[in-house]
C-alpha cells in the first residue's frame, strides 16, 4: 500500500460493465511528509474519499478482487482508506505530523 | 490503472488464436494533466476506443482478466474511454 493524495476525478461513460458504480479517482503518491512523490496512477473508490484526502493506495490484483467481491473482476488499483494521521519517528528527521488538516 | 490516449490502431492477420476478434490499439501514455509521458504501448480494446479517444487501462493480470475469453494473453487492456478528468485547484 502506498500513500498518495487525491487530486482529482475521472467521469467515463463507455467503461466495463464490472466498473459501473465505481468512482474512479486520480491519485498522487506522496512520501510520509505529504509531499508529492513520483507519478499519478487511478484508483477506485471503496471508502468515499475525495479531492484533498490523504488515503491509502493499494496495488495488488486479488485484494481488490476481494474487495469489489467478484473474483474475476480486472481491477488492481483501490483506494482502502482515508488517512488521518501519520506518525514518524524523530530518527527519520520528521516528528509527529499530522497529514490532514484539521 | 493509467490514463493514455489512443494514437492509432494495430493490424494483424497472423496473432494467437485466443486473439480472434479482440482490437489491437496503440496507446500514449498521459499524466493527470494529458500530457504524454513515456512510450507508446499496444493495448488489447475492450469498448470500442478509437485514435484520438482518452481512455483508462489497465496492466498485468488484470488486462487478461478485462477481455472476454480471459485466458488470454495481454500486458495492457483498455477498460474505459474518459469523458473528463476533474482536477482539484492546487492550493
Amino acid at each position: 500500500m502506498t500513500l498518495a493524495r487525491i487530486i482529482g476525478t475521472v467521469v467515463s461513460t463507455a467503461k466495463l460493465p464490472v466498473y459501473e458504480g465505481h468512482k474512479i479517482l486520480v491519485a498522487q503518491p506522496v512520501d510520509p511528509s505529504g509531499a508529492p512523490k513520483g507519478k499519478t496512477v487511478l484508483a477506485l473508490d471503496t471508502v468515499q474519499a475525495g479531492e484533498g484526502d490523504v488515503v491509502l493506495v493499494l496495488q495488488e490484483g486479488n485484494s481488490a478482487r476481494l474487495i469489489v467481491g467478484d473474483s474475476m473482476a480486472p481491477m488492481r488499483c483501490v483506494v482502502v482508506a482515508v488517512v488521518d494521521e501519520v506518525e514518524t519517528t524523530e530518527e527519520s528527521g520528521r516528528s509527529l505530523w499530522q497529514i490532514r488538516p484539521t | 490503472m493509467l490514463l493514455g490516449k489512443v494514437i492509432g490502431t494495430v493490424v494483424a492477420t497472423r496473432k494467437v488464436e485466443s486473439w480472434e476478434g479482440v482490437k489491437l490499439l496503440l496507446v500514449q501514455p498521459l499524466t493527470e494533466k494529458l500530457e504524454e509521458s513515456g512510450e507508446p504501448l499496444v493495448a488489447c480494446d475492450t469498448v470500442q476506443a478509437g485514435p484520438g479517444d482518452i481512455v483508462f487501462y489497465e496492466g498485468g493480470r488484470e488486462a487478461a482478466l478485462g477481455l472476454k475469453d480471459w485466458f488470454n494473453p495481454s500486458d495492457a487492456t483498455i477498460m474505459g474511454i474518459v469523458d473528463r478528468v476533474d482536477l482539484a485547484v492546487s492550493p
